[in-house]
């Protein structure tokens, strides 16, 4: 933005004539990113009712919930950390290395409790090695995630070569094979489960309130009393455990790992939280506009996919649609300020 | 600040005492014939890096250069394969002019609409790949298609050193005069620096960002016909993941991710680093499953040396409103 533009016309930058009264709140409601989401979710969910005489069978739309369990499960604390104002690329990398960790231990011959909770750890692990590299030398969070990004996967790499783990227990498959009842699989469950706890986390506590203060302003957040490496801290572990619980889903469903799980991932989940309205700067964003977020991008690759729409042509789509979300109000936005 | 105590000497001692740690095992590796060799194969990632510098000294950064690197190449072997009589010439300034138009698509988005390059570069990276496979149908595009000029020139050795080699000494010296001789090259630094300074000089933020992404892009498309002929292959996944390489070179070269804060020597260096680092894993009998591994280490350290090395010497009022940023 040049000076000029700044300072010579500022009564084009506002935002037309001060209203009489604040919206009402069902109005404010109405109006939302959410809303629109969710009109977007149900058109497209129509389109492909109609597109294909597959689609409205309630054991493909229970598949198709696997397209997107495992990343929202990830996205929810990645809406969170993007909220504070930091992100993490090493998502998926963290998958890759929890999952070789669950190999390795499913290797020595113990049972899917240790093989869990060693993913789980590994996780852990993974978003504290991130969150220490941010928060205790105060180096920016993207290029450490690109640096552990290589460095975990890396190490999969190193473990595996291009080898597989195969012959995990049979009662591991409960995680990404099992259903809870009829079609409700038990990925499905952790996601609703992980749904309500982050939103509750995200908007009910004084935490969440804390996530926000940090997004829109680190500085005065420190001053106000809250302790911002701590939140930080915190907010990377969740990363790192949630890529955890993703990679006990994702080796689980697979029922295998090799290095190159889960590659381009973070892509998605990154997709994911923006689309669902979060600001990628930080400072905004809901737990229910990723969870519509990802239903919409669940529905389009599943739709696309019964459609014989090859996976890398799906993948435009997911780009124009990273794109355009956050384009399009922008240029309605100028639109409307030159008129 | 003297050379001697400046990050590109420090890096430079690196790399000597990387080169004489692999000696010790393999002293093939330092003739220079074999050092000319390593020399051309990192000039597709010195290239690039040269553009991603520019885009990060402007507070940017551009995930969309390996792919479009991909998609330039793949044009530009559909090309030679419709018309092999094409002079190799055309053929450059078609790839430098397809990856300055892809580069400017993520620039206008920086530009005009202020979305973050982030998102920008992640969604263009995403489509670019998609295109290639609509463009190209999934199908490969292999040696024997090509012409034979096509494929030869980045190859022809002159002067001991093969042509690629020479580009990506050329483009290197153009971008250091750049940098350092031009208002352009000067603005790069100022927008990155201090926006809002940059603002009231008289400066252009947006603009510059708009230029830094379109040189990125040129200098990708370029790399794009060198990679394609040098390796004979054109697919959709060619130099996939080389994006975060490109990363991790101009952060090893001391770039700041903040802006503002790089060179094209120590980008150079940086780039250097990895590429003996790629050559010499398979030399020293180390698998190359280590390489992904040992780049994002160097990444980690690189980034902890710089922001160790770059702080500001200013009076710190508050110490614990640091820790905030």
């Amino acid at each position: 933005m040049s000076l000029a533009e700044t300072t010579s016309a500022p009564e084009a930058r506002a935002r037309g004539p001060v209203p009489d009264r604040l919206r009402a709140p069902w109005e404010a409601k109405l109006k939302s990113w959410e809303s629109l989401l969710l009109v977007v979710a149900i058109g497209i969910f129509i389109l492909n009712s109609f597109a294909s005489p597959y689609f409205l069978n309630a054991w493909n739309l229970s598949d198709a919930t696997f397209n997107f369990t495992e990343k929202a499960m990830i996205a929810f604390a990645m809406a969170l950390l993007i909220i504070a104002g930091e992100i993490d690329l090493s998502v998926a990398s963290i998958i890759a290395l929890a999952s070789t960790a669950m190999g390795l231990v499913m290797e020595a011959g113990f049972g899917t409790p240790a093989i869990v909770a060693t993913g789980l750890v590994t996780g852990l692990l993974c978003g504290a090695f991130n969150g220490v590299l941010v928060t205790r030398l105060g180096l920016p969070s993207i290029v450490v995630t690109i640096g552990t990004m290589s460095l975990f996967r890396g190490i999969s790499y190193i473990v595996l070569g291009d080898g597989a783990f195969r012959g995990y227990p049979s009662d591991f498959a409960f995680f990404g094979q099992g259903y809870a009842f009829w079609v409700i699989s038990v990925e499905l469950v952790i996601f609703a489960v992980l749904a309500v706890i982050y939103g509750v986390v995200l908007h009910r506590t004084n935490f969440g309130r804390a996530v926000y203060a940090i997004g829109n302003n680190p500085t005065g957040a420190l001053f106000s009393g809250i302790r911002v490496a701590r939140v930080k801290m915190i907010l990377f572990l969740l990363t790192g455990l949630m890529s955890g619980v993703a990679a006990v889903c994702l080796t689980s469903r697979l029922g295998s790992t090799r290095p190159s799980i889960a590659s381009g991932m973070e892509l998605e989940v990154v997709t994911m939280v923006v689309l669902g309205g979060v600001n990628i700067l930080g400072g905004s964003g809901s737990i229910p506009g990723v969870v519509i977020a990802a239903f919409v991008m669940g529905l389009v690759t599943f739709g696309l996919g019964l459609l014989n729409v090859p996976g890398i042509v799906m993948s435009i789509f997911i780009g124009l649609l990273l794109i355009g979300v956050i384009a399009l109000p922008r240029l309605w936005a100028k639109f409307r300020g030159r008129a | 600040m003297s050379f001697v105590k400046s990050r590109e000497a420090i890096l430079l001692a690196a790399i000597v005492l990387l080169l004489g740690l692999i000696a010790t095992r393999f002293p093939a590796f330092i003739t220079p014939h074999n050092l000319a060799s390593v020399y051309s194969d990192t000039t597709p990632l010195m290239i690039l890096a040269l553009g991603q510098m520019v885009v990060i000294l402007t507070r940017c950064i551009d995930l969309s250069v390996a792919a479009n690197l991909a998609l330039t190449g793949m044009v530009c072997a559909m090309i030679n394969v419709a018309a092999p009589d094409l002079p190799v010439g055309l053929t450059i300034l078609i790839a430098l002019t397809m990856g300055a138009a892809l580069g400017a698509i993520n620039g206008l988005l920086v530009w005009k609409l202020a979305i973050p390059p982030i998102v920008v570069t992640l969604g263009t990276m995403t489509i670019f790949r998609g295109v290639i496979f609509l463009l190209s149908d999934g199908q490969w595009i292999n040696a024997h298609e090509m012409s034979a000029t096509f494929t030869g020139f980045p190859r022809q050795v002159v002067l001991g050193v093969t042509v690629m080699g020479w580009i990506g000494l050329a483009v290197a010296l153009l971008m250091a005069l750049l940098m350092a001789r031009t208002a352009l090259g000067r603005s790069f630094f100022a927008v990155g620096g201090n926006p809002h300074a940059a603002v009231y000089t008289g400066l252009n933020v947006g603009r510059a960002q708009f230029l830094a992404f379109v040189i990125s892009g040129a200098l990708a498309g370029l790399a794009g016909y060198l990679w394609i002929a040098r390796y004979a292959v054109a697919y959709v996944d060619i130099a996939g993941g080389f994006e975060l390489e490109v990363v991790a070179a101009c952060v090893i070269g001391g770039i700041s991710i903040a802006g503002g804060v790089g060179s094209v020597l120590g980008t150079v260096l940086g780039a250097m680093f990895l590429g003996i680092v790629k050559n010499a894993l398979p030399v020293v009998d180390i698998s190359p499953f280590w390489q992904l591994a040992i780049s994002g280490a160097a990444i980690l350290i690189a980034v902890t040396f710089n922001a160790r090395s770059g702080r500001s010497k200013g009076r710190v009022i508050l110490k614990s409103a640091e820790h905030a940023q």
